[in-house]
């Protein structure tokens, strides 16, 4: 049913979702240029640094993704992994 | 001495009524009962309205203050348009179950003394198990057994602590105290068990899941946030909290990156929010008590709105996985949006309740200068968009085109979004409405532009993060192991151990009781009866000549005579 692009959901479509990340980087370059009309004082000297928000919220990120990844490896089990166990009393 | 109808008590004639009603009277009960209950709970006026002696203490089953009609309200508010959301698909048993629930909870928001306030607890807890097991699931059954022993324990711990109190003491109030003897760690330590705090978050996300569709909805509300305001009435400023709070702000969001059920990614992120709130009681100070108090207020109409579009999901295609849904936002644009917005509120994202209520927080934190804490918050600020802001929304509504077309929600179901949905934005544009109720004078602007612009930078990068690592993300069919692997495995597996070892020693020693008791028994048989296979009968079984018999009695009597006479 999504062969072509004029079946599918528009909002599903290559050619949407192509301008929604020029959208998104322009929005996402215009909140770090505002800066420059905005003044951040920020608390603690550090936040007050420019583009503060944009690389520490995505690094941040990228921290918290890595450390849950890892932590994954030492975590996850199957679904059924406490099923097993549980009945056979 | 009644006044004044203590507003748990209506809500629990309405869970009542709810029982013994049927068809649009109970309907009725349904709307009506809340309802009540919200006019009742706006109307408790400030300090101790009525007080019955009981044993040697006065107990106080009604007080009023601010920040206790406020957790009152959001409480019976959440019966209300829960009520609105579950009737049409809920049983009844759950709905009634669930006002009870909500009865306790506020019980708890007006009780003047530890002994009400315990007596309220166990009942939330009570109820709360009931509501897990309609679920209705062997699942649901096993899960709710689990979830109730935990809580009965921390009832218990909880208990212990309020003995110690009274005895040392000699006093029922409640009022702010710290952490420093015993008591006071035996009755902090029983409220955080309801908060899922560390070690034993894992309650949460094991059990509310588990629950129905509309179950999950009340179960979001209740527990965790009556343990905050237990928390702001007797701990405020013990600054232990503000490490146990920044611990389970970022457990909520590891485990729910890892985690691929769509309702335990958002149980999750309810230890994740509720850590924003521990930290900030631990905090202590008035504009952080503020803000503890108006993030449970807005936490608890976003979760549950959260929660609404992931039971509208769940109802509506029985699946529960990230792995089985996606693209819906097709056929279900309604359930869609509301779900986006209530993911955008527990981001706080600006123009939503989240903004307005979080970064008084992370404000309070500033003022304190308490760099570490404002920096973990700002980070975990950027992890529930990574978490919830996004990763909910865009597994379940976007992703990929599972094929799957489902109707969007029955109208009451709907109903009941829209109305939370636009509670959130009102909250965000309109910040005045809920800092008016809060405990202290609010002296803050919530919408300065840095402040705009630093959340903006903050969360829109974060959503770069996501997309850019969106090939990590890839969502496996796995659960995540928590600590209560140590109880449900470990534990389990030595006292499975244990059962097999003394079940061998008891065999081993029953069978060598019997082996002896059988041996004893061959050999009464082979001399005393007639043998079955011989058939000749035993020594004491034959039959003695008279002679012989004479024979022995002149010996006996002859040895008698003998040893009478020496």
């Amino acid at each position: 049913m999504n062969d072509s692009d004029q079946q599918d959901h528009w909002l599903a479509r290559p050619a949407t979702i192509r301008l929604l990340w020029w959208v998104f980087g322009a929005v996402l370059a215009l909140t770090v240029l505002a800066q420059i009309f905005i003044s951040v004082k920020g608390y603690f000297g550090v936040d007050s640094v420019f583009g503060f928000g944009a690389w520490y919220g995505f690094l941040a990120c990228m921290a918290m993704v890595l450390v849950a990844k890892g932590l994954g490896v030492v975590l996850k089990r199957g679904e059924d992994y406490y099923e097993g166990g549980e009945d056979d009393v | 001495m009644f006044e004044f109808v203590p507003p748990a008590l209506i809500l629990m004639l309405g869970g009542l009524l709810v029982a013994v009603t049927r068809g649009t009277v109970r309907t009725a009960v349904i709307m009506l009962a809340p309802l009540a209950t919200l006019w009742a709970a706006w109307n408790v006026p400030d300090g101790v309205v009525f007080d019955v002696a009981f044993l040697d203490y006065r107990i106080e089953p009604l007080e009023g203050s601010p920040v206790r009609r406020l957790f009152a309200l959001i409480f019976a508010l959440m019966a209300l348009v829960g009520g609105l959301y579950a009737y049409r698909q809920a049983k009844w048993w759950e709905i009634s179950a669930a006002f009870f629930y909500a009865a306790g909870a506020i019980g708890v928001c007006f009780s003047g003394d530890l002994i009400t306030l315990f007596l309220f607890w166990e009942l939330m807890a009570l109820f709360s198990t009931v509501v897990v097991w309609c679920g209705g699931t062997p699942a649901a059954r096993r899960a709710g057994i689990r979830y109730a022993i935990m809580h009965l324990l921390g009832g218990v711990i909880l208990k212990v602590g309020i003995e110690g109190v009274v005895v040392h003491t000699g006093s029922i109030d409640i009022q702010p105290m710290l952490a420093t003897n015993f008591d006071t760690w035996m009755i902090m330590i029983g409220i955080l068990i309801n908060a899922a705090a560390p070690p034993v978050s894992a309650w949460l996300a094991d059990s509310y899941p588990n629950s129905s569709a509309t179950g999950s909805v009340f179960l979001s509300a209740f527990t965790t946030k009556t343990a905050v305001l237990a928390l702001i009435l007797l701990f405020p400023g013990e600054s232990t909290l503000i490490g146990i709070g920044l611990f389970m702000v970022m457990y909520g969001i590891i485990y729910a990156l890892l985690e691929n059920d769509i309702r335990r990614i958002l149980a999750y992120s309810i230890v994740n929010q509720v850590g924003f709130m521990v930290c900030a009681i631990g905090i202590g100070t008035q504009m952080a008590l503020n803000g503890a108090a108006a993030h449970a207020f807005a936490h608890i109409i976003y979760k549950a709105l959260l929660f609404m579009s992931a039971g509208v999901v769940v109802y509506r295609t029985g699946m529960n996985r990230c792995t089985e849904v996606g693209g819906l936002f097709r056929t279900m644009p309604l359930t869609a949006i509301c779900g986006i917005i209530g993911a955008l509120a527990i981001s706080g994202f600006p123009l939503t309740s989240g903004f307005t209520t979080k970064t008084l927080i992370s404000q309070a934190a500033a003022n304190e200068s308490l760099m570490f804490v404002y920096m973990m918050l700002a980070a975990a600020s950027a992890g529930v968009f990574l978490h919830a802001g996004i990763k909910f929304p865009w597994f379940v509504f976007f992703q990929r085109d599972s094929g799957l077309r489902p109707k969007d929600a029955p109208w009451n179901m709907g109903a009941a979004m829209v109305i939370f949905a636009f509670l959130c934005i009102l909250l965000g544009v309109a910040p005045g409405l809920l800092y008016e109720y809060l405990p202290y004078p609010v002296d803050y602007e919530a919408y300065t532009p840095d402040k705009v612009l630093f959340y903006l930078q903050l969360l829109l990068f974060s959503g770069l993060a996501f997309f850019l690592l969106l090939p990590l993300m890839k969502r496996t069919e796995t659960i995540s192991l928590d600590t209560d692997w140590l109880w449900r495995v470990l534990l389990f597996g030595v006292g499975k151990t244990l059962y097999r070892v003394f079940s061998a020693i008891g065999r081993g020693i029953s069978g060598a009781t019997l082996g002896s008791l059988e041996r004893l028994k061959v050999f009464a048989y082979k001399h005393m009866c007639i043998h079955p296979d011989e058939g000749r009968p035993g020594v004491f079984a034959r039959a003695w000549p008279i002679g012989t018999t004479a024979l022995w009695i002149a010996v006996l009597l002859t040895s008698y005579v003998l040893v009478y006479y020496l």
